[in-house]
């Protein structure tokens, strides 16, 4: 009893807080239109809110094939040799890394006069870091698959990739899912990767190709700024990140939980 | 139709375990064969060398001759076209948990391939009513996870899921060892009916069950086979010493 609580508390003082600053200053102009020039009263972060989807779109484009793809390798074909232990050391390891550390190694590998800042490094930036989450829980989840449904199908003369595409990630899917929605949860509330990638836009943009807006740059830049009502807007865009999060993940869940049979475990 | 099984020399290996030693015999077309033996007597790893599923564990190695029909199964063919062949039911029901209990029955048909609907409704239901599942699955064909079924049902299933891919041989395991008494007798019944449309190999610990089933039974003793014969010369009157002290309980 004594655990729930103290495990529910930090995130209902979190979200009661996040209401309580944030919740005054959302309107509808908040969700329609683009931030004013500094100084300035009103104005919204639609190009944040729509630059956080396409930043967030194209991390997972990135991030979870690549994931699974790893996770696959790791449970299914490269199993106890080299290059499995390899990626496995890496995936952990890459897991440590420091986001501002990501924001500037992709500063540095990605971004250059062809490529400036734009919404394409930042969903690489925030790609990268989505990868040894989904690759470490995919491949954990398909080592719980029972040892039995793999034979089953392979003793009805299913070759071996047929049985671990159609068989074993499709038994442990719900488990990936969670693995894929953790991954993408965490990149959603990062900034530091994005500060040297995505940029920030103040002016609506959704090109790829240029710099982009997304929520916790805005929340990062208003913040810090001098004007009362961008602090209410700062504290508005927390909460409305944080809804979003929970909104994106539910809706994964719903979506994914539709397909499940009666009795299935 | 079932077809005869023939075993020449065959010897099997797990890592450095010499598990199957210099095993030949003959297993006749549509008849039931019972494989009886103490646990680690090797008759598991011998049917798992009938459809290639023994060398799936890495360490496994195998040599000899297995004829099934007139394929010789080590020379002729890949190990899936013979497993198509050759269907399995294990000792623990498996049925495919995230799967409904028509795909379940219809797994080795779409895997490999094969998408007409109307027959494989067809075959869906053929299978089940072979596996004598029909009746009480039913009206939940696609609702239900084959994972909801009772234990007895899910063996059952696991049979209809062998018996879609029209296998000429059926191997089990030890189908019943994990299940109540009620549904080990449906197994046996539907074990009898099965054998006239296929040749049924069947590894158990229950020497009436092999004696209600089988009209062959062979002995298993250390990887070696010991007696083969008609399971009523095998329980009454057997050639060994070693076959009487077993099924006499003297040891085992």
């Amino acid at each position: 009893m004594l655990s729930t609580i103290l495990v529910v508390a930090p995130l209902l003082a979190i979200f009661g807080y996040l209401i309580y600053k944030g919740a005054s200053s959302l309107n509808w102009a908040f969700f329609t239109q683009i931030p004013k020039p500094e100084g300035e009263v009103g104005g919204g972060m639609a190009n944040a809110i729509v630059g956080s989807g396409v930043l967030l779109g194209l991390a997972s484009a990135i991030g979870i094939p690549i994931g699974i793809g790893g996770g696959v390798f790791l449970a299914e074909f490269g199993r106890g040799t080299k290059l499995a232990n390899a990626v496995r050391f890496t995936a952990d390891v890459l897991n440590g890394v420091p986001s501002i550390v990501m924001g500037v190694a992709v500063y540095g590998l990605v971004v250059t006069p062809a490529m400036p800042f734009s919404a394409i490094s930042g969903g690489i930036a925030l790609g990268i870091m989505m990868i040894p989450t989904v690759t470490r829980t995919t491949e954990e989840m398909l080592l719980m698959v029972p040892h039995a449904v793999r034979e089953a199908a392979l003793a009805l003369g299913v070759p071996n990739w047929r049985s671990v595409l159609s068989i074993t990630i499709k038994t442990a899917s719900p488990g990936i899912i969670t693995g894929c929605m953790l991954a993408f949860a965490r990149v959603a509330g990062e900034t530091a990767p994005l500060i040297f990638t995505a940029f920030g836009n103040s002016n609506w943009s959704v090109a790829l190709n240029r710099p982009i807006s997304a929520l916790p740059l805005e929340i990062y830049r208003y913040a810090i700024s001098p004007y009362d009502d961008q602090h209410r807007q700062a504290w508005a865009a927390a909460l409305v990140l944080v809804v979003l999060i929970v909104a994106a993940v539910s809706l994964v869940r719903f979506v994914a939980s539709r397909g499940v049979l009666k009795g299935a475990s | 139709m079932g077809v005869g099984i023939e075993v020449a020399s065959l010897n099997a290996w797990y890592g450095a375990n010499h598990t199957l030693q210099d095993i030949n015999l003959n297993i006749p077309a549509n008849h039931a064969t019972a494989l009886i033996g103490p646990s680690g007597c090797g008759k598991s790893t011998f049917v798992r060398c009938l459809n290639r599923m023994h060398e799936t564990n890495p360490i496994a190695r195998v040599t000899g001759t297995v004829r099934i029909g007139d394929l010789d199964i080590y020379a002729d063919a890949k190990p899936v076209e013979i497993r198509r062949r050759v269907g399995m039911v294990f000792q623990r029901p498996n049925p495919f948990p995230t799967m409904s209990i028509y795909d379940n029955v219809a797994a080795g048909l779409k895997l490999n391939g094969y998408s007409n609907r109307h027959v494989l409704d067809e075959i869906v239901e053929r299978s089940l009513k072979d596996s004598a599942l029909w009746d009480e699955v039913k009206d939940d064909l696609r609702k239900k996870s084959g994972a909801s079924l009772s234990g007895g049902q899910q063996q059952r299933l696991c049979i209809a899921r062998a018996l879609a891919v029209d296998p000429e041989v059926l191997l089990m395991d030890e189908p019943a060892s994990a299940l109540d008494p009620v549904s080990t007798s449906k197994i046996e019944d539907l074990i009898f009916q099965l054998k006239s449309q296929y040749t049924i190999v069947i590894v158990t610990h229950n020497m009436q069950q092999a004696a209600r089933v089988a009209e062959k039974t062979g002995f298993f003793l250390n990887g070696r086979m010991v007696e083969f014969d008609s399971t009523h010369k095998i329980f009454t009157n057997p050639s060994d010493k070693r076959t009487e002290d077993y099924i006499t309980g003297r040891f085992g």
